[in-house]
Order: structure tokens, then C-alpha cells, then sequence
């Protein structure tokens, strides 16, 4: 039930790229799987509120005050490819 | 001596050690060679500084960790490719708690990549094989943490549980395991998965060592603002009997699903709670049948959600060779995620994407209110909710990877409680023969308490655990 384009769509919102082969088993896999989840779709929910959140809390905020953060070299320490102090990726394609 | 040593539960090694009858060192040291003979692949890498550091309740207790949880300067990979290699700057506020306590780290443990599983068999670094018969899963997602404990290769283990996967590797590896509610635990520096349903929570051999760690770990932590703790700490737990204590069992427990050896196991436990004092009845719960529907639309949703920062900018894995940004994004994510991880995203993003949000994530957080009102009104009249924790015991390897629902299904007992937020344990309750006949192997019995009511659940389990006497050891022939 759910076709190959719509697997190819979902994939691009999701930035992964798929061989044509797991495009096919994808398919095959998602709907088994939403055919399950469809159950939820005969329920009367009428009255149910959306639970977003299980415990009882409310904008927890902290006083809006400055306070160190990371210093540059501990955050660039990690990065694929560091440069100027910046992140440096390969620039998106000309539109 | 040295076995001795690894005799003692982590309530009692913390006893002698502050006593100055056993030496941190020692014990840390022989826990350190008992892990250096891991051959289940229960640990990703183990460390050095086990024996802990300072005195506190859990002083010279080494720990073995889910590597969910960054540790500074130590690789943490979620069991990931796209993470293979990756130091944290930072270390878990779990782990900070316990190095406080005077813990120490023995370890990262395997697990399924970024907690996606419940066989550990989807780690980018090999399955763990469960310590009762290396041919079957330890579960899933925190095997490496189960089977480290299950297989004596750690005193006790931190792990994660968002629909299951504390508790259902614990049952399948003979193990105690906790998710305590959610909100008891930070969540700050534990890889996300689902955002509100992650938890941590300890494995460990009884429920006495559990409340110890659970005490050290839960508190309220400014870097995480979904955490408020467990107002008035967790205790030391000591009843001896369940008099007073009411509990219901799920008038719709899933029939045919349930192995019979686990039916078994569970009807006797409620007897033996019976035996205790306890009252046992059924309860009307007719919306937990669809916890797992709806689980697999909220948690895979907000799974795509947190995993979309894997995208080799900044930490993790970058892909080579990639033309522009666009192809570099795709590339990382296609090389570095496993099938499971890209199932689930993609089922998140799916149920996410315009026109479906409402039928989908919509539905799914109603239908959330309605399993947490099913349990609500469940505990006006009783005080604990109980089922089998997993329909099975542990299965083959390779027995359930071609069928992603069938997968899901091992989840059934344990989903529900997730979604409501609420604390549950499983304790080990005896052993059955799997489904196609064979030695047997542990079941796990599941305990479900109110929100916050860790200190009533933890005592009744060990009252409850007390009575069953669970002794079998793997490779024995115990009687469980």
C-alpha cells in the first residue's frame, strides 16, 4: 500500500538515499508495518486529548542569565572537516 | 577469594568496601579480568577506571554502561557506524551521578544501534549472544548490559528502556531490570531515541542492588527539563510478605501469543503473590492491545526527529566523495545508519510528512491518553499491574530478523507501560522450555506501578522475589 514513490519521497524528506533493491523491501517492509498501525485508525478517540507529554510539567525555564558555553576548540575537536573555526561542508548544489 | 568476591551482590560489596574489609582495588580488578572474558560480545570497549574514586553509597562499585551514554573522552557510538569513533566532550549526568556515588565505569556495553531492537542483534559491532545459550538473542536493546550481568562478566549494568529495553533483555537474560518513571532519571547526555519515552535504568542481579543504583541515579538535573526525580529517594527495600497489596492482571493479556512455559511461569507467580498475602484480579485495560501501534508511529516519529543531527557536520562519520551538501547528507546517512535505524526513520518521516501527521502522529498520541487513562483508572482500584515481560523466552538468532512486526511483537507487554510514563520491573521467576522444545531458560515476570512509586514497586519485587528463590545460574541446571 505503500508504492515506490512515495518511498522515494519519504526518503528524500528523510536525507537517506536508498539502493533500488532496499527501495523495493522498504516498501514491502512499511506497509506490513502500517497495515498494523492502521488498527489505531478504527478506534474511537473522540474525547482523547494528544499526550505530548506524560509527567505534569510546564514551560521548566531557567532565569534567562549568560553562562559559559563550550569553547570552540572542544566543539571543533570532533568535526569531519574543521576550518576558519567553522564546520566545513561541500556547498549545496547551484539551484 | 577472587570468586568470592564476585559472589557478593553490589549491596554487599559497597558494605564491605566502606568497611575496609575488602579493597576497592581488588574488587575492581577482579571484576576487570572477569570482563576481559567476555565472549558473548557484551562489551563494546572496557576502561580502566572501574574501582570508582571517593567514598558514597556505591563506593568501589564498578558499573558496566550502555554505550547510549557519553562518557568524556571515551568513543560512545550508540552501537553505530555513523558514531564509530566519535569522543564525547561531556560526560551522561547517569553516569556523572554514579562516579558521585563513588562508581566506577567497567565498561560500554553493546547494544542495539541508537536503541532500536529488541535482540540486540541490529549493533553495526555484532550481536550479543544471550549467557544460557549462545545460539539465542540476550534481547534488546540493552543485551550488552544484560548479558554482561546475566553472564557475570559485570556486578551491575546501567541501560535505556523506551518501550522495553531494559526490562525485556533482564527477563530474557535472568536478570532484575528497572525503567523507572519517566522524568525520575536525566535524560542529558543519553543518545536520543524518542525523546518522551526514554528512560535510564539499572540491571542487576536482585531487587535490593537495583534500588541502590536507581537511589545514586534519579534526581531532579538543570541540563535536563524533563527530569524532576523521585521526591523523597527510592530506600532500601524489606518487605517479606504482600499483605494489603492488590494487583491486576490485563483482562486482555494476548491469549495465543504467550508461550505456554511462560503462561506457566506467570500463573505460578501469581499464586506465590497469593501465598504472600497479595490479591490478585483482572482488570479492564482495552486500549494496551494497541500499544503497539501506536508505539511504532510516536517512538519512530520522534526517532527521525532526533536522529536527523547525523548528518557528518559536525561529529560522526562524514561520507567521501560527495559532490554537494545534499549528496554529503545522503551518502553519511545511507553508509552510516543500519536497516533498522533507516526502517524507523523513514516510518517516523512518514508518519510526520504533510497530509499524514494527523492520521498517524495524531492518532497515535490519542491513543497514548487512552492506554495512560486504561492504567490510571486501574490504579484507583489496585496498586500494581502485572503480565509476563516478554511473551517468550529468548529466541534463535536470526529467528526474527526478516519479519520487523514479528520483531515489534516481543514488545507487547512492555509498550504500553512506556507510553503511560510509568515505572515497572521485571524480575526473574523461574524457567520454561522455549516453543520447539529445549533446555530451559529464564522468564521474567513484570510489575507496574503509579507514576513516582518506585519505593512501593521495589519492595513488593523483593518481597515477590524473596518467595520465588530464583537461583539458577546459566550453564547450571538450577531449578529456578
Amino acid at each position: 500500500m505503500i508504492e515506490r514513490e512515495q518511498v522515494l519521497h519519504v526518503a528524500r524528506l528523510a536525507r537517506l538515499r536508498l539502493s533500488e533493491a532496499e527501495v523495493e523491501k522498504m516498501a514491502g517492509e512499511l506497509s506490513g508495518i502500517l497495515e498494523h498501525v492502521d488498527r489505531i485508525g478504527e478506534l474511537d478517540l473522540e474525547e482523547a486529548e494528544p499526550t505530548s507529554h506524560v509527567v505534569p510539567l510546564e514551560n521548566v525555564l531557567r532565569a534567562d542569565e549568560p553562562r559559559s558555553s563550550w569553547p570552540r576548540e572542544v566543539v571543533l575537536e570532533q568535526a569531519p572537516d574543521p576550518a576558519e573555526g567553522a564546520f566545513r561542508v561541500p556547498s549545496p548544489q547551484a539551484e | 577469594m577472587s570468586s568470592d568476591l564476585l559472589e557478593l551482590t553490589v549491596a554487599q560489596a559497597a558494605a564491605r568496601i566502606a568497611a575496609g574489609e575488602v579493597s576497592r582495588y581488588e574488587y575492581a580488578e577482579a571484576w576487570r579480568e572477569r570482563a576481559a572474558e567476555d565472549d558473548l560480545n557484551a562489551y563494546l570497549r572496557r576502561t580502566g577506571d572501574g574501582a570508582g574514586e571517593g567514598e558514597g553509597p556505591l563506593g568501589g562499585i564498578p558499573v558496566a554502561v550502555k554505550d547510549i551514554f557519553c562518557t568524556e573522552g571515551v568513543e560512545t557510538t550508540a552501537a553505530s557506524s555513523i558514531l564509530a569513533g566519535y569522543l564525547p566532550p561531556y560526560t551522561a549526568t547517569a553516569v556523572r551521578r554514579l562516579r558521585e556515588a563513588g562508581a566506577g565505569v567497567l565498561g560500554k556495553t553493546n547494544m542495539d544501534e541508537f536503541a532500536m531492537g529488541s535482540s540486540n542483534e541490529n549493533s553495526a559491532f555484532g550481536p550479543v549472544l544471550n549467557p544460557w545459550d549462545p545460539e539465542r538473542v540476550p534481547g534488546g536493546s540493552s543485551g550488552g548490559s544484560a548479558a554482561a550481568v546475566g553472564g557475570g562478566l559485570a556486578p551491575c549494568a546501567i541501560g535505556t528502556d523506551t518501550g522495553g529495553s531494559i526490562r525485556q533483555p533482564a527477563a530474557l537474560c535472568g536478570i532484575v531490570g528497572l525503567k523507572p518513571t519517566y522524568g525520575a532519571v536525566s535524560r542529558y547526555g543519553m543518545i536520543a531515541f524518542a525523546s518522551s519515552l526514554d528512560q535510564c535504568g539499572p540491571l542487576t542481579r536482585d531487587v535490593a542492588d537495583a534500588a541502590l543504583l536507581l537511589e545514586a541515579l534519579q534526581g531532579r538535573d538543570p541540563c535536563d527539563s524533563t527530569s524532576v526525580g523521585i521526591e523523597g529517594g527510592v530506600g532500601e527495600p524489606g518487605r517479606e510478605d504482600l499483605r494489603g497489596l492488590r494487583f491486576a492482571v490485563p483482562a486482555e493479556l494476548g491469549g495465543d501469543a504467550i508461550e505456554p512455559g511462560v503462561r506457566e511461569v506467570f500463573d505460578a507467580t501469581l499464586k506465590r503473590i497469593e501465598g504472600l498475602g497479595g490479591e490478585v484480579a483482572t482488570a479492564p485495560l482495552p486500549h494496551v492491545e494497541h500499544g503497539i501501534s501506536a508505539y511504532y508511529v510516536i517512538a519512530p516519529a520522534e526517532a527521525s526527529s532526533n536522529l536527523a543531527r547525523y548528518d557528518g557536520v559536525r561529529y560522526g562519520l562524514r561520507a567521501e566523495g560527495a559532490g554537494d551538501l545534499l549528496e554529503m547528507y545522503e551518502s553519511t546517512r545511507a553508509e552510516g545508519f543500519g536497516d533498522e535505524v533507516k526502517r524507523r526513520i523513514m516510518l517516523g518521516t512518514y508518519a510526520l510528512s504533510s497530509g499524514y501527521y494527523e492520521a498517524y502522529y495524531g492518532r497515535a498520541q490519542r491513543v497514548r491518553t487512552k492506554i495512560a487513562a486504561d492504567y490510571a483508572a486501574a490504579f484507583e482500584q489496585f496498586d500494581f499491574v502485572v503480565t509476563p515481560t516478554s511473551p517468550s523466552v529468548a529466541f534463535r538468532l536470526g529467528e526474527k530478523t526478516d519479519d520487523p512486526l514479528a520483531m515489534y511483537m516481543s514488545d507487547f507487554f512492555t509498550v504500553p507501560i512506556s507510553l503511560a510514563g510509568l515505572p515497572a520491573i521485571s524480575i526473574p521467576a523461574g524457567l520454561a522450555e522455549p516453543e520447539g522444545g529445549g533446555p530451559r531458560l529464564p522468564v521474567g515476570f513484570q510489575i507496574a506501578a503509579p507514576a513516582f512509586a518506585e519505593r512501593r514497586l521495589l519492595d513488593a519485587a523483593h518481597a515477590l522475589e524473596g518467595e520465588i528463590g530464583f537461583d539458577a545460574k546459566p550453564g547450571g541446571d538450577g531449578d529456578g
